[in-house]
Order: structure tokens, then C-alpha cells, then sequence
């Protein structure tokens, strides 16, 4: 009940001062010489504190490229809609960009239950959907390009680095209770088995949305850890709940040394609001930190410190991926010569656009990118320092090959397959589920 | 670790003078050239050179070392912006008052953007501690003296233990005494004479100490064949007598520490609900703004930290009456302004409060942005307090379980004693009849909302200190608020303090076996069930006024 009256308000509220400034923004725009691009990210609600970043750098590389000259010599503009971190209404908000708009690809979602939502609307209307969060794979869909990382670019990586280089022995994997969590922890469980790990080493824990006392777990972590064996924590807590989990670790005393914490959903953007001290030498795992001194990285740094005027504010692993997958879009439309949607999907896969943090990002068959892995530890500037890197490119992989059910899966949308989730054993196309 | 620069420095060079007596040739004063390039390559070199140089400085043995390492190891060693000198800081709360670090010169006091700190790993800092460790062995303050034992106990070899046995005799402090003891009887237990293993094991059946568990437990595995790690049975058997010893007193420290956890869930929860309790118990006032409420008084925190950055602990207290006036002026005008329209008309009031609760939000996210708030923990509320080797307790929970109690105490005499008191409780009892003895009952109402409303912004004071100073601070308490409020009994002071006392400990308890998520959904399960058997909760109202 509160979540629609939520919306009403929100609506209301927030949709028409925003859409009046996106009508602003463009006043000499006509709707025969752009082409639009739909920005779909909250702007309000819980999850624009991460979002609304991500509106922000699409604005800003829209910008960019139509001081270069537009596309295909039509100036772009963006389309920004703000479905209120509310699931359903991002679903609608799709078919709005689709439909009234007529946009000609979609940058948007952040939580997986979000993109779930938007993925049979998009199907349905053949859209193009560029998703720049790292999530828990098991999917491929046409009209989706997974710019994020999968679980092999993300969480296996930093497994390797924790059993093969601090030696761990025993390992929490504690995370928030929903899809992303879930799917990966299961992965990694899967994973961990095959290397000869013991179920009675591994511990496995979920926490409500927000959890907000972690005093119990804390200690059970402690006890765990305690056995003399290598304990490290892989984390997949999500958003909120993960200040009061370092401060009760930090109050608990359990410090970085003893039991590191792994985090795959904390980043410079989530440590700028927070105070970082108990954080101090805990680890994360992504494919792009702030940190990383090449010349692309500042040069984008630079950019984004202009465009939002504000030299405090900082970049961050799915800014990467949006400035990623925005360029390899532009790359594929100028390829094809049009925007529509399947000669831009034809044209995409195979298309190389550089990384910010060296090396050359490919839009592979299966709709994900190749990407290197970073494992760094937090500073107390909220920065991260570098410990380790994969020396190559890791490709994405859609579906897990540790788990058994999606083991013989692959997807690949070139022909002769041409399909999401393909079975290698039964030599079939088992349709669009994912 | 607070030691004034001077005393350190001193105590450097008597350090020195006694572990490293044997590096007799070191000069302290004269810097060699390896210890130069050692300085050089942990300033410009990558991660991999940093660790060997650090490995190199502890080879070198330089008077400057101890200070170098500890700067090193607290963060305080920097590159200065302009000449990359190498500089020892000292925060003075503006900026840093840096030092050479080479030839110790002072050299003044610099801007925080001035200096760029030297970064470290996880690997270096456990690498440097122990460094240190054996450089402090025969520090001065006991506590440094005990983190170095610890520091050394984690990679006892024969060199370390010739230093801690050398140290036990001198020892005076019974703590750091006690720790070598430990660690020398755990190297005990590998004698190869039998008598001097059963003994360890005797001693240390009384000991707190994790390792001693984990090297016991060791004792009475199997290994992968089959067989017994230790193959004396006489030793085995007493390790595993001295194992039920321990773990009985281990089961005993955790419960202590469960019911501690509860009781500080409980705090949490009486904290946000007392105030509810006010409007929604004694005034009848369904308020979904009442998160909202605390979430003020949380950003009245941050806002007072962002006043006075540098003295935190008294921007924390000074937040409080601070969040209570705030706090206490919104739920007023809130009162005043909306629900003094719709007394009498539940659904209503519950709509329009939702409605503030959402501008009160929104206002929040456009004043302060919707990323979330840093609010610093002030050092007397971090860390823990270390009962021994199986129960410590947080600072920032033991504050606020006392803080609770005090609000709670508080509260109850200003109903029981004060003028305001009375008139709320003559409102509450018999509003037609207050109002004929002359109460003005519409000012009462503003001054009760008023009150309940401040202490809110009190609890968010509290929650600043363990949880996000977000926008949605306040969702996250409201729903638990009502329940504590309910479950207690609507009206019942007392029985919101025994109901969250009791629901956080039940959760506790609740938590190891099925987990957090289910946990919740029990406690739920049971107050919906008890609400049915007792719909006025744990102490119901009596008399007249519960009838109306």
C-alpha cells in the first residue's frame, strides 16, 4: 500500500519538474533530427543514492558527442525518465521510452530486480537496454549488453586472490537477502567445492535489506575466524547495511588483518558518504577503480570534475561501464549507418572500445564484454590501492560454468546458435527464459 | 600509542640500546646509505618495493626506525607536495605538524593537501606490527607492552620466544605477564617431555584464551587417515577434559554476550518507540512522520559535527539537547499545523502524517543530497571493552543501553512529577473533563506531540552512532516502533521498555539458530499471535479510560 501511494506522490512531485528540465535542456531539438536516448535511472527513492550518478555521467557523454558532431550527423538527446526505485514502475517507464519517445537505446537499472522488470517489456518492443552494474549472470537476452561484470569477472577472480595470495582457508559468504546475493553465493559455494574446500569452512549468511545490527553475526564471524585457519569474508551486502556491518566489525575488533571483508557492491561513491576508518585495508573486488593512474582515467576524471562542477565528486566502476557501453553504441550505429535495433545488435557484437584502466573492451556473442579484474583495499581517503590484477582480459561468461543446471549453457546471439541459453548437450535452444 | 614525539624518541634509543645490543657497529646518529635507500624506495616505490623496504628498514636497525614504522603503520607518514620530502605528521586537528623524517627535524605545521600519505597493504601492516612489536617489548605503557606480546605470539619462532622468556622475568604488569605465560606454555605443549606437556595442559585448562582452544581442539582431531593427531592417549584425554572445562565457561561468556546483544537491540528499540509511545500511546496520534522525526535529530548530528569538527565527542553530546528542540519544534508545527484537524479521525491522521513523512524526505534528500551522511564515531564510543580472550563488549552499544535508560528515567519523571505531566496524563485519562477543570487541553496536545516528537530526535542522536545518516533512516525503525509500542500495550511507558527489552533479547537468541531474516519473521509471527490472545498488549490500561 505505501509503495503506491509512494508513487503517487513521487510522481506528482518529481516527475514534472524533471521532465520540464529535459524539455529545457533541448529547446531547438526536433523530434526528425535527433536521435533520443532514454536515460532510465531512480532519482528518487532508495536507490538514487547510487543512480542518480549514472543520469549524470549519461548527460555528460551525451554531451560530449554531440560536441564532436552529433551521430550519424543528428545531434543526440536524452530522454530522462526517473522510475522512483520502484520495480514495476520501471517496467512502465520502459515502455514509455520505447513507445511515446521512440528511443533508440536505453541506458539505465541498477538493481537486478529492476532489469528483470524492464527485460519482457524491452523484448517485446525489441529495445536495446545497456545495464552497467556488475550482477550475478545466469541470463542473456537479445536486447540486453551487459556492461558490468559477470560472477567470473567479479567474484570467482577475487576468490582466487584470497585462497592463492593471503592463503584463506575458511570463508564466510555473507550478503543481503534477494536475487544477486543468492545466485552468487551460490556460484561461489559450487566454485569453493571444486577447489577441495570443506563444507564445515564455509559459512553462509543472509541479513534483511538495511540490516542495521549486526552484533550477533559479527560475533559468529569472530568465533569462525577464530580457529586458527585463514578466515576471509566475501561479501554481497548490499547498499545501507554495509556501514553498520565494518563499524561493528571495526568495535568488535576485528580488523583487516585477521579476517579480511571482500565487498562487491562498495565503491568510491558509497565510501564518500560514510566514515571510511573502520573500513581501512578491507578489500573489493571490481574492473575499475578511481585510483587507476592511466592517462584515459584522468582524462575522464578531468571531464567529469568539470561537467559536474564539483572537483570532490568521484568516478566509479559503473560510470566505467556506461562510458563503456555508450561508446561501443556510438561505434555500432555508425557501423550499421542507423539506429535500428537489430542492425545495431548485429553490428555491436565484436565492436572494441577502450577500457579506463588500459586494454581494449570487446562486446562478445554472449552480450558481455571482456573486462580485467582489479582487487584493491580501501583507503582511508576512500580511495582504493591496487594489490592485484588479472595480467589479461577476462571475458564475461552469461552463464556460470560452476553451477550444474547452467553448466552446458552458453548464449550466443551470432548465428548459426542465436540464442540466450543454448544447450550444448542437448544441442538446443531452450527459448527466452532466463 | 599516544606518546608525546620526545618521550617516543627516547624511548626509541633505549629500545634499541636493549633488544638490539648486538648490532653493536649501527651508528643511531649518521644515516648508512641502504637504510637511505630503503627510506627512498618505500616513498617512490610500487606496492612490492614498499614491502622490502619495510623488510629492509628492520634489518638496518636505525635509531629513526620505531618512529618511521609506527608513523608508518598509523598513517601519519607522508611525502611532502612540494619537495617529496619523506615527513613524520602529528594531526593538530587543522592540519599536520610534520617532522623530517630522516634527521627529525620540526618543520612546522602544513596543510592536510600539502602531504600525500604513503598507502600500505594488509601484508605490511601485519609485517610492520610485528616489527614493532619486537622494538616495544619494553615499552613504557603497558598496553603497547601487551599488543606487542600479541603482535609476537601470532609468529612465535625460537628468536621471538629466547626475547618473550627473557622478558617474563621482568614483567610486572599481571595482562602482558599473564599473555607470555600463555604463549610459552602453549610452546610448552610441543615438549618432547611428557611430564612438562601434562603440566602445560593443566595450566592452561584455566586459561581465556582462543588459542589454547584451537590448539586443543587440534589435539583431539583426526587427521585424514583416520588417526590421531596426537597419539599419546594420556595427553589426549586431558586435553579433552581441559577442552569441557573451557568450553563451559565458553558457553557461559556467550550467553552473557547474547543477552548483552539483546539487551542493546533493546535499547535501540525502546529508543525509537518511546517516543511513539508518547504520541501514539498516551495521545492516540497514529504518526508515520515518526521516523522522519528521527531522522532529524540524526542529521542535527551531522550538522553538528560539520559546526565543530574538531572536537566530535562534545559535538555528540551537544546534538542532543539540539536534536531534541529541533525535533521537538517540526513534531509542534506538525501538530499545530495538520493533525490538531483530524483528532478523532485515525485513517486520516495516518495518511496526512505518511504525507509529511515523504516531504520531510524529500526535503532531506534536496537539502543534503540523497547520498548518505558521514557521521563520525567519537574515539570514547569505538572499540570495545575486552573482558577477556571470549567476551568483550561495544563501547557504542554499552553508551547507548545507559543512554536508553537515562531518556527512559527522565521521561517518566517528568509525567510523574512535572506540571506538564500531570495535565498529559488528565488529557490522556478524560479530555472533556480535563478541559473543564480549566487545562488548556489544545496547548497540552502541542506540548505532548512536542515531547514526543523531541525525544525522537533524541533516539536519532543514538542512531547516528550505529547505522546511515541517510533519508531513510526513519523507514527503517517505524514499523518496529509500532510493534514495541503495541506489543508493550498502547499507553504503557513501562511496557514499551519491558517489550523492547524482551523482543531484542528473544531476537537474539532467535538469530544463531535460524538466521537474521527468520529471526524477524518469528518475533512477527509470535506478536501476531500474542496480539490475538491480548489485543491491549503485555500491560494493558485499566479503568475507565481504557474502556473509552
Amino acid at each position: 500500500m505505501f509503495n503506491t501511494i509512494a508513487n503517487k506522490f513521487a510522481k506528482k512531485r518529481l516527475l514534472a519538474p524533471i521532465a520540464a528540465a529535459a524539455i529545457g535542456f533541448f529547446p531547438a531539438a526536433h523530434a526528425e533530427d535527433t536521435i533520443k536516448v532514454g536515460v532510465l535511472h531512480s532519482l528518487s527513492g532508495t536507490m538514487a543514492i547510487s543512480e542518480t550518478t549514472l543520469k549524470d555521467t549519461m548527460l555528460m557523454l551525451i554531451d560530449e558527442q554531440n560536441k564532436k558532431g552529433g551521430l550519424l550527423g543528428k545531434k543526440l538527446e536524452a530522454v530522462v525518465v526517473d522510475p522512483a526505485s520502484n520495480w514495476p514502475l520501471f517496467a512502465e517507464k520502459a515502455r514509455e521510452l520505447l513507445t511515446k519517445d521512440k528511443v533508440a537505446a536505453i541506458f539505465g537499472c541498477w538493481t537486478s530486480v529492476s532489469r528483470k522488470s524492464v527485460l519482457p517489456v524491452i523484448e517485446e518492443l525489441n529495445g536495446i537496454l545497456f545495464y552497467p552494474v556488475q550482477y550475478e549472470g545466469e541470463e542473456s537476452s537479445k536486447n540486453v549488453f551487459y556492461t558490468g561484470a559477470a560472477p567470473n569477472q567479479q567474484a570467482i577472480p577475487a576468490v582466487d586472490y584470497l585462497m592463492n595470495d593471503l592463503g584463506v582457508k575458511r570463508w564466510v559468504l555473507a550478503g543481503t537477502d534477494y536475487v544477486y546475493p543468492r545466485t552468487t553465493n551460490k556460484i561461489l559455494e559450487a566454485y569453493l567445492k571444486s577447489k577441495k574446500v570443506a563444507k564445515k569452512d564455509i559459512m553462509i549468511n543472509y541479513t534483511p535489506f538495511g540490516h542495521s545490527d549486526w552484533q550477533s553475526i559479527v560475533a559468529d564471524i569472530k568465533k569462525f575466524g577464530s580457529t586458527g585457519k585463514k578466515t576471509a569474508v566475501v561479501s554481497t551486502i548490499n547498499g545501507d547495511a554495509n556501514v553498520p556491518f565494518y563499524k561493528e566489525l571495526g568495535n568488535q575488533g576485528v580488523s583487516a588483518e585477521n579476517i579480511p571483508v571482500v565487498a562487491f557492491s562498495v565503491g568510491e561513491e558509497e565510501l564518500s558518504g560514510i566514515d571510511t576508518k573502520p573500513l581501512v585495508g578491507h578489500l573489493a573486488a571490481w574492473n575499475y577503480f578511481m585510483s587507476v593512474d592511466t592517462t584515459k582515467n584522468a582524462g575522464f576524471i578531468k571531464q567529469w570534475h568539470e561537467y559536474i562542477k564539483n572537483p570532490k565528486r568521484v568516478t566509479n566502476d559503473p560510470m566505467e561501464a556506461h562510458y563503456i557501453g555508450f561508446s561501443m553504441w556510438v561505434k555500432a550505429v555508425e557501423k550499421a549507418g542507423t539506429t535500428d535495433p537489430d542492425a545495431v545488435q548485429k553490428a555491436i557484437i565484436g565492436v572494441e572500445s577502450p577500457n579506463l584502466t588500459g586494454g581494449m573492451a570487446k562486446m562478445l556473442p554472449n552480450h558481455h564484454i571482456s573486462k580485467p579484474v582489479l582487487i584493491g583495499e580501501i583507503q582511508d581517503d576512500g580511495q582504493f590501492v591496487t594489490v592485484w590484477q588479472t595480467n589479461k582480459l577476462i571475458d564475461g561468461d552469461a552463464w556460470s560454468d560452476y553451477l550444474p543446471e547452467s553448466k552446458p549453457i552458453i548464449a550466443d546471439w551470432t548465428p548459426p546458435i542465436n540464442c540466450g541459453n543454448y544447450n550444448t548437450k542437448t544441442k538446443k535452444c531452450s527459448g527466452q527464459n532466463y | 600509542m599516544n606518546i608525546p614525539p620526545l618521550t617516543r624518541f627516547h624511548h626509541v634509543l633505549a629500545v634499541l640500546m636493549l633488544v638490539f645490543s648486538l648490532a653493536a657497529h649501527s651508528d643511531p646518529i649518521t644515516a648508512s646509505q641502504p637504510w637511505l635507500d630503503a627510506l627512498n624506495s618505500l616513498k617512490q616505490g610500487s606496492m612490492p618495493e614498499r614491502e622490502q623496504a619495510i623488510m629492509q628498514l628492520a634489518e638496518i636497525k636505525d635509531a629513526h626506525n620505531l618512529a618511521i614504522l609506527q608513523a608508518l603503520l598509523d598513517g601519519r607518514l607522508f611525502t611532502t607536495k612540494t619537495d617529496t620530502k619523506l615527513v613524520i605528521g602529528i594531526d593538530n586537528h587543522q592540519g599536520f605538524d610534520i617532522s623530517d623524517a630522516v634527521s627529525g627535524a620540526a618543520l612546522g605545521a602544513v596543510d592536510h593537501d600539502a602531504l600525500s600519505k604513503i598507502n600500505l597493504t594488509n601484508k605490511m601492516r601485519g609485517t610492520l606490527r610485528k616489527i614493532i612489536g619486537e622494538l616495544e617489548l619494553s615499552a613504557d605503557d603497558p598496553a603497547v607492552r601487551l599488543a606487542a606480546v600479541k603482535a609476537m605470539a601470532k609468529e612465535a619462532d625460537d628468536r621471538v620466544l629466547d626475547l618473550l622468556r627473557g622478558r617474563a622475568d621482568k614483567e610486572a604488569d599481571p595482562a602482558v605477564k599473564e599473555a607470555i605465560k600463555v604463549t610459552l606454555l602453549l610452546q610448552d605443549m610441543d615438549s618432547p617431555d611428557k611430564a612438562t606437556r601434562i603440566m602445560a595442559i593443566e595450566a592452561l585448562k584455566a586459561k581465556n584464551s582462543q588459542e589454547v582452544v584451537n590448539r586443543l581442539n587440534a589435539m583431539v582431531e583426526k587427521d585424514e587417515s583416520g588417526e590421531f593427531v596426537e597419539p599419546d592417549e594420556d595427553i589426549r584425554n586431558l586435553a579433552k577434559a581441559a577442552l569441557i572445562n573451557i568450553n563451559n565457561r565458553l558457553q557461559l561468556y556467550s550467553s552473557v554476550e547474547t543477552v548483552f546483544f539483546g539487551l542493546s537491540l533493546g535499547a535501540v528499540l525502546v529508543l525509537s518507540a518511546i517516543g511513539l509511545a508518547i504520541t501514539f500511546g498516551v495521545m492516540g496520534v497514529i504518526n508515520m512522520a515518526h521516523g522522519e522525526l528521527m531522522m532529524l535529530g540524526a542529521y542535527t548530528t551531522y550538522v553538528m559535527q560539520q559546526l565543530m569538527p574538531n572536537h566530535l565527542g562534545i559535538s555528540v553530546l551537544l546534538a542532543i539537547p539540539a536534536a531534541f528542540v529541533i525535533s521537538a519544534l517540526v513534531g509542534i508545527a506538525i501538530e499545530r499545523g495538520i493533525i490538531r484537524f483530524l483528532y478523532g479521525r485515525p485513517l486520516e491522521t495516518l495518511l496526512a502524517t505518511f504525507g509529511v513523512s515523504l516531504i520531510l524526505q524529500q526535503s532531506v534528500r534536496s537539502i543534503f543530497s540523497p547520498l548518505n551522511r558521514s557521521v563520525a564515531t567519537p574515539e570514547w564510543m569505538s572499540g570495545s571493552w575486552q573482558i577477556n580472550d571470549f567476551l568483550s563488549l561495544t563501547w557504542n552499544r554499552f553508551y547507548i543501553l545507559v543512554f536508553c535508560l537515562l531518556v527512559f528515567v527522565l521521561l517518566l519523571q517528568i509525567l510523574k512529577r512535572t506540571r506538564l505531566g500531570l495535565e498529559v496524563r488528565a488529557v490522556a485519562q478524560n479530555r472533556k473533563m480535563a478541559k473543564a477543570m480549566g487545562i488548556p487541553t489544545a496547548r497540552v496536545d502541542a506540548m505532548t506531540f512536542g515531547l514526543g516528537s523531541g525525544i525522537a530526535g533524541v533516539a536519532g542522536v543514538a542512531l547516528s552512532q550505529i547505522t546511515n545518516v541517510g533519508p531513510n533512516l526513519g523507514q527503517a525503525y517505524i514499523v518496529d516502533s509500532f510493534m514495541v509500542v503495541v506489543f508493550g500495550g498502547v499507553g504503557n511507558l513501562l511496557g514499551t521498555l519491558v517489550a523492547g527489552f524482551s523482543l531484542g533479547i528473544a531476537n537474539k537468541f532467535l538469530e544463531p539458530f535460524a538466521g537474521a531474516v527468520l529471526a524477524k519473521i518469528l518475533v512477527l509471527v509470535f506478536i501476531i499471535l500474542f496480539i490475538q490472545k491480548r489485543p491491549r498488549g503485555l500491560f494493558p490500561q485499566k479503568g475507565r479510560a481504557a474502556d473509552s
